[in-house]
């Protein structure tokens, strides 16, 4: 394998973790922001707010571990190398 | 993934085990002694003499160990209640507990030096979803009878082309999802310490990380139980 094709799959494995962790990024970061406020609107539903909180960060988090998975296909299983 | 150095496969090693150089090894012997399966059996074997210790004979005022059960017990099982009401909650709190007890131990017993967590390897967190995924199919076909398959068939009956494989898709969804998360989560946390370790570990580099690992590890199993009741929960329940 030619030292291209190294970097190439070494660029392609960056990006694809980065790309994915910048979306989930904003996604918890808009989570955390909403949850802020209801909270400050609303301190009695703490409890109740928490959990939905959390599940919405572990469903945004999951799609930056597609992207992990990904990364760690092309570096460590690449079914194209051969 | 390789460590600096495991005690467990140190040990084996002056055993005389064969201890495989790789993730898993190629036969049988090699494959029990993997570390991730070495340190499963700690974990284990860590909660049962533990649990036995400090509440061995339960009393009627209790001592300093019971007190710490009682409130993490008693903790736990209002959070299922709330989240899945009282009737499920009683019945399946040894599993779910279970679960929660195990994945916590076993991701916080990473940030000891020498010592990984089992949660690390994908084979451990799979089997966890496994059980979880197949236990919620169940819960639903007890509850609602052959009619839980509604649940997958979507509000109009025109549409059941459609909304079909779009449910089935995401309930498969839900196993690569609850494992890989878990795993790919406490892997990150395993890889970035020994990096930092092996890098500048003399200036105590991997001091925040460790940090942050520590919130990472509850954080990780608290989000794996709450999916568990979620899922649960939403088996449970009437299809609308």
């Amino acid at each position: 394998m030619s030292e291209l094709q190294i970097a190439l799959i070494c660029i392609g494995a960056a990006l694809s973790i980065g790309l994915a962790g910048l979306g989930a990024g904003i996604g918890i970061g808009n989570i955390g922001n909403a949850a802020c406020q209801g909270l400050a609107r609303n301190p009695e539903v703490q409890p109740k707010l928490m959990v939905f909180m959390i599940l919405g960060m572990a469903l945004a988090e999951s799609i930056a571990i597609y992207g992990l998975v990904v990364s760690l296909i092309l570096l460590y299983a690449n079914p194209l190398m051969g | 993934m390789e460590h600096p150095i495991l005690f467990i496969s140190v040990v084996l090693q002056k055993l005389g085990l064969p201890v495989p150089h790789g993730a898993v090894g190629s036969n049988f012997i090699e494959q029990i002694c993997a570390p991730y399966m070495t340190y499963t059996w700690f974990v284990m074997a860590f909660l049962f003499f533990v649990i036995k210790v400090t509440i061995g004979d339960l009393e009627l005022i209790p001592g300093r160990g019971q007190n710490f059960w009682e409130v993490v017990v008693g903790s736990m099982d209002d959070f299922f209640a709330e989240n899945m009401g009282r009737e499920l909650a009683d019945r399946y709190f040894p599993m779910i507990a279970t679960f929660a007890l195990f994945i916590t131990v076993a991701n916080l017993i990473g940030l000891i030096p020498g010592f990984m967590s089992p949660t690390a390897s994908l084979n451990t967190t799979l089997a966890l979803t496994l059980i979880v995924w197949i236990t919620h199919h169940i819960i639903g076909f007890k509850m609602h009878g052959i009619g839980y398959l509604k649940q997958f068939a979507g509000p109009i009956p025109l549409l059941i082309p459609l909304m079909l494989p779009i449910e089935v898709i995401s309930n498969l969804a839900r196993i690569i999802s609850l494992s890989v998360r878990l795993f790919g989560n406490i892997m990150a946390k395993e890889t970035l310490l020994s990096i930092l370790f092996l890098l500048a570990g003399g200036f105590f580099a991997p001091l925040p990380i460790l940090l942050l690992g520590v919130l990472v590890s509850v954080v990780q199993a608290m989000v794996f139980v709450l999916l568990t009741v979620v899922y649960f929960s939403q088996a449970a329940e009437q299809a609308h």
